[in-house]
């Protein structure tokens, strides 16, 4: 999942705005993007229904009602109930909660981590730079879902596990810009500047580098939320994340499966957010990209 | 080297894992001497620089222990498992160059019209459903209420039983790759049609048709060979959701199973295979390049 933003340049849009033409501009063709916005407006849609989940939600999401297993989309259960009773409205909403959280938990994970890494190797470069490039491109051999089954085999299915898992899986993506970035970056006068008045080389990435190198660094992590999402829920639906009765989306739509003929919107309804929160997500981290830094295009 | 650090990382995490594989493996059967017993016919006891010696030499032999939860050596359960995944993998990639490269170039040659956004659309939508999502659909609507296609395993001998078992995880398999290459075999050819050749071409008088098929095809083709190798990793990796849901067999369950029960040759075996798999995919596909691009030579 890591490359399929390489795809989506419409080769002939608008030549990109020169990059010194600032925020404001960015802003703006950022606004203009209808897919962009679209993104937006589910990304926030989705935001205030996970923080209001305890007002929004019709019923609690574990409580049980065995009278009612399995029943199809009523006025009672917009989304119907899974073969507990439980109501799937309900539950889909208080995912949203889990689906955000470990979305952007393991992004942020992968984004520090990753920063980390890519900034040290770029700056120092020598054995050190050696060292960290040969350790991202073993990551990087392995596909993401593998890497992250991998780690949760290290760390035991949890939720947490799925946020490192996925964390640690998306790392080395964020390395390897981090440190062509880096490695442009110290050759500034800025940044000879700054070693001249003594600063130490941790100083001068934290600093100086790192507020210069952050705005694709920003970008990447919002490309890469929807791929994480994504194998967030596989990982659930595997098994490996987050424990029943836990109300996460990709467990839920594995709750389903058993029931399939008989209560298909058991399944269908989760599955369905998880699909609209990736659109969401992909469509602005795409509008972001182009916005702010049409350089990324083809990173991934 | 690659294989060698990826083995490296991948018996260094196993070995991460917390938690007693003998003591999960005995269960009531536990006592000191039971114990004892076990951890040295697994060979467990040893030093662990030893077993990293005795690991890194097995792997380069072929031997990759004994699986703990069946207690059948880890490459003969491989074997087993492994035609099913190479079948239902081989069926995704056939599937998703065969559907994501023409509609791609379909898309590009009539950019902007109701065609383009039609294929564009639908190659989103492919994107953002996750596979197991799909995948129950299909299974709804062409197996259940159609009954087109059986709902679980691979199907009995035969190669029409086989093929119609393995149509509807090959299709959920593969419509995200055929998503992601017709997206960049749009844009590739979009890229092409817009360079200086081709307008010499057109200039020379050089027919629509031919232009296409004989100029700008081949030239905007590394794009979508590089995306393919990425995805066909990723694709290897996809086969574990797939075969659980079609109930299918293959070495893909088998990692998600080893992983549920902390069976650790079965981890470290099926990794390592996985990872042979992914190097040697890229490996031919860097020989695809010159294929499709002579002037990429490879001494």
């Amino acid at each position: 999942m890591r490359e399929d933003r390489a795809a989506m340049d419409v080769p002939i849009a608008p030549a990109p705005p020169a990059l010194s033409s600032g925020l404001r501009q960015a802003v703006r063709l950022l606004a203009r993007s209808r897919g962009a916005m679209f993104g937006l407006v589910v990304m926030l849609g989705i935001l205030l229904v996970a923080l209001l989940a305890p007002a929004l939600a019709p019923y609690d999401p574990v409580q049980q009602h065995l009278l009612d297993q399995n029943e199809p989309p009523t006025a009672a259960h917009w989304l119907g109930t899974d073969r507990l009773g439980r109501d799937i409205l309900s539950r889909t909403i208080w995912g949203a909660r889990l689906s955000l959280v470990t979305g952007v938990g393991s992004v942020l994970v992968g984004a520090v981590q990753g920063s980390i890494l890519g900034l040290v190797a770029g700056y120092y470069r020598g054995w050190v730079d050696q060292l960290i490039v040969r350790v991202i491109d073993t990551l990087l051999a392995f596909p993401l879902y593998l890497s992250a089954i991998f780690v949760i085999a290290v760390v035991g299915p949890s939720q947490l596990g799925v946020v490192l898992a996925v964390g640690i899986a998306v790392t080395p993506v964020f390395a390897r810009l981090a440190r062509g970035e880096s490695m442009e970056e110290r050759e500034k006068e800025y940044v000879l500047a700054a070693r001249a008045l003594g600063n130490t080389g941790a100083r001068v990435i934290v600093a100086h580098i790192l507020p210069n190198v952050v705005a694709p660094l920003v970008v990447l992590a919002s490309l890469t939320m929807g791929d994480a999402i994504l194998v967030e829920a596989g990982l659930s639906f595997l098994g490996l994340g987050a424990p029943p009765p836990t109300p996460s989306w990709g467990l839920m739509v594995n709750d389903g499966m058993v029931v399939l003929t008989r209560a298909p919107w058991v399944s269908m309804g989760p599955g369905a957010a998880i699909a609209l929160l990736v659109l969401g997500s992909n469509l602005l981290g795409d509008g972001l990209r182009d916005a702010f830094d049409p350089r990324l295009r083809g990173t991934r | 080297m690659t294989v060698l650090a990826g083995a490296t990382l991948i018996f260094l995490m196993v070995h991460l894992i917390p938690g007693d594989p003998v003591a999960a493996l005995l269960q009531d059967q536990f006592t000191a001497e039971t114990y004892a017993a076990t951890r040295a016919r697994l060979g467990l006891d040893r030093p662990l620089g030893a077993q990293y010696l005795l690991f890194l030499q097995n792997v380069a032999t072929g031997r990759l222990g004994t699986s703990f939860r069946s207690q059948r050596p880890v490459t003969q359960v491989l074997a087993e498992q492994f035609p099913y995944t190479v079948e239902l993998a081989t069926g995704a990639i056939v599937l998703a160059v065969g559907l994501g490269v023409p509609l791609g170039m379909v898309a590009a040659v009539h950019r902007g019209h109701a065609v383009d956004y039609l294929t564009m659309g639908a190659a989103l939508l492919a994107i953002c459903v996750p596979s197991f999502v799909l995948g129950l659909a299909f299974l709804l609507v062409f197996s259940f209420h159609l009954g087109w296609f059986p709902t679980i395993g691979a199907g009995g001998g035969g190669v029409l039983d086989t093929l119609r078992s393995l149509t509807l995880p090959a299709l959920v398999l593969g419509l995200r790759t055929a998503a992601l290459l017709s997206r960049i075999a749009r844009s590739s050819l979009l890229n092409v049609l817009n360079l200086d050749f081709i307008r010499t071409a057109r200039a020379k008088g050089a027919s629509r048709r031919a232009i296409l098929y004989r100029h700008a095809l081949r030239n905007s083709l590394l794009p979508v060979i590089t995306l393919l190798g990425v995805t066909l990793g990723h694709l290897l990796a996809g086969t574990a959701i797939v075969e659980i849901v079609f109930s299918r067999p293959g070495i893909g369950k088998l990692l998600v199973d080893a992983v549920l029960s902390r069976d650790l040759p079965q981890i470290q075996g099926t990794l390592v295979v996985f990872l042979v798999i992914v190097i040697v995919v890229n490996t031919l596909v860097d020989l695809a390049y010159s294929v499709a691009d002579p002037r990429i030579a490879y001494a």
